[in-house]
């Protein structure tokens, strides 16, 4: 399954003269006066589906933060969409890192996708009998975003009660929901078992291409992404590489990235496996 | 004139409002309510029944202590609860809503201290008033005869001003609510909402503490609101529930008290109460004939 749903790497002239998503230029970020990273410099280009991996603390939060502008650089400049980074965010849809929705919260999924579309407006949510034609816009759009992640099933019921899977995807439904042109997600997959993770990476990408978004995914993980992946951006060493997991998913990079042996392997279907890498839990252990 | 319940309700109800200071215990009953429902079920979805609580606690030496300096006990209750969600609201969880990762635990032991700390001044105040007892219970738990015109018309004022602002305010204050982190990206204000909110929430605690008293507060404030979140996961029809529940609970609950002689409170309370367990039996049983619905075994599989 997976195989047949491996996508062509993105070739680097794709997406010439293209403005890119996101562009960073020698940035650095320092938080609390230490140097998280520096010298990184990268595009994202539309519809593209970039990973960002690498040990813990090596500031992939920081450089989701940065982009989304509540993290101010400590040198270079980051520009989303053509403007400085927090001059868009309406055009981002964005996924924090986060546990998943206590089992007692009583609010519909169709509601918190909802919010997505107008919840920073100030009013109230109108009923049903006093809907204009912008709140069947709202519902439109709203089923579409939920056809199109298959939660139609769940979406009516109590988020709570649906499972991790479920609510990760109602999740990206709610960050999609006002047509952004880049998605950020911080560790989308985390608290998912094996199956739910390589199911919602999918997911990910046909949402990439359905929707002409690029996408920012951080993730601890790369085996689950990996077939689905059109760039990988690793953070180590307060330095970043980037390039198509053929260039960068190797045994010589990752071992010096994680300072650790980690061997790069390739199964039946020439898919890439990476073994020994220490974030990644073997198997479908919970996160300490 | 004699006072006595017959099963022609259309009468008692008659009989009821021919008494002014029944017709105010109503009037000032109905709009607690409805506020109650409003701010409730937000607090309810914020978690924040213990801020609430805690104003309500704290409201107790306000109108104690008012009522000791000769100062309308009303103006206790504002000043107080109002001080207190100041407080809160500066403390270092900004008094946000406990969301899904559970309440600031140092938070809540800062609130449990002060809690203990404002009893005990409230009472204080009651003994250097040389209260009556029936002064402090009413103080506690309610009372329907001390209801003025003045009181009323205080109420329907800081009820409109809640109601208003939450109109402004209620679809980021949700957003904050349920999702604050990705509601915050969005730009919205999410420690300002929180800030505000707990300044209504005061307006509320304060408003509905002269109809039912500072520790029965509760039986409006969390229970019809509990009580909807119960029956429906629609964030609309929640708040339509919980303020019909408050409104009724709240009418019976003075109807009865007219006819019986026990306190308001526990009339409001014990309704508020009976709701919420009719809620919970029926959603037990909704939940159940839905898990069994789809009834579908699971088809066997030969173990080889």
């Amino acid at each position: 399954m997976t195989g047949a749903n491996r996508q062509p790497v993105a070739t680097p002239d794709r997406h010439a003269g293209v403005a890119p998503v996101v562009q960073l230029r020698d940035t650095a970020a320092r938080i609390a006066g230490r140097l998280i990273w520096s010298q990184v410099s990268f595009t994202v280009r539309p519809a593209e589906f970039v990973a960002v991996l690498g040990p813990n603390g090596a500031g992939k939060s920081t450089l989701l933060k940065t982009i989304l502008g509540l993290q101010p650089t400590a040198h270079g400049a980051v520009e989303v969409l053509g403007r400085p980074a927090g001059r868009h965010n309406a055009q981002i849809g964005y996924l924090p890192q986060r546990r998943a929705f206590d089992a007692s919260t009583r609010i519909r999924g169709i509601d918190v996708v909802r919010l997505g579309w107008d919840g920073d407006r100030w009013g109230l949510p109108r009923p049903a009998f006093l809907q204009g034609s912008r709140d069947r816009e709202a519902a439109e759009r709203v089923a579409q975003v939920i056809s199109l992640v298959g939660a139609e099933g769940y979406a009516h019921r109590p988020i709570g009660q649906c499972s991790g899977g479920e609510q990760q995807r109602l999740l990206i439904a709610q960050a999609l929901v006002r047509r952004p042109s880049l998605l950020v997600l911080d560790e989308p997959l985390d608290s998912l078992d094996v199956t739910n993770q390589s199911s919602v990476s999918a997911l990910i990408q046909q949402v990439c291409r359905a929707e002409n978004v690029a996408v920012l995914l951080v993730a601890h993980d790369v085996n689950p992404i990996l077939p689905y992946l059109d760039r990988v951006l690793y953070l180590a060493h307060g330095g970043a590489v980037i390039g198509s997991p053929e260039q960068v998913i190797t045994a010589e990079t990752l071992s010096m990235l994680y300072d650790t042996p980690i061997d790069v392997l390739r199964d039946r279907t020439g898919r890439l496996v990476v073994v020994g890498q220490p974030d990644s839990h073997a198997g479908h252990g919970h996160q300490p | 004139m004699t006072v006595g319940f017959d099963w022609n309700l259309v009468s008692d109800v008659r009989e009821i409002l021919s008494f002014h200071f029944m017709l105010n215990a109503m009037r000032a009953g109905t709009i607690v309510a409805v506020v109650c429902g409003v701010v409730g079920y937000f607090m309810v979805l914020r978690r924040q029944s213990f801020a609430g609580h805690t104003m309500a606690v704290i409201g107790f030496p306000g109108a104690a202590g008012a009522t000791w300096l000769g100062v309308n006990a009303g103006i206790g209750y504002f000043g107080c609860c109002v001080l207190a969600a100041l407080v809160i609201a500066a403390l270092p969880g900004g008094g946000r809503a406990a969301g899904s990762t559970g309440a600031n635990s140092e938070e809540s032991a800062v609130i449990g201290t002060l809690q203990g700390f404002a009893l005990a001044c409230g009472f204080l105040f009651v003994s250097l008033y040389q209260g009556y007892l029936s002064g402090l219970t009413a103080l506690l738990f309610g009372s329907i005869t001390g209801i003025t015109d003045a009181q009323v018309l205080v109420l329907l004022v800081a009820g409109v001003f809640c109601l208003a602002v939450l109109a402004v305010i209620g679809r980021p204050l949700l957003f904050a609510t349920v999702d604050a982190e990705v509601a915050r990206a969005r730009g919205v204000r999410v420690r300002l909402l929180s800030a505000g909110f707990l300044l209504l929430l005061a307006l509320t605690v304060a408003g509905t503490s002269q109809v039912t008293g500072s520790l029965l507060v509760f039986a409006l404030l969390v229970a019809p609101a509990a009580t909807a979140m119960r029956l429906t996961a629609r964030p609309g029809l929640g708040l339509a529930i919980s303020v019909t529940v408050a409104v009724l609970v709240t009418w019976l609950g003075e109807g009865i008290a007219f006819f019986s002689p026990y306190q308001i409170g526990f009339w409001v309370t014990t309704l508020a109460f009976v709701g919420y367990l009719l809620a919970v039996a029926g959603r037990w049983l909704a939940d159940r004939r839905l898990v069994r619905a789809p009834g579908t075994p699971l088809p066997a599989v030969p173990v080889r």
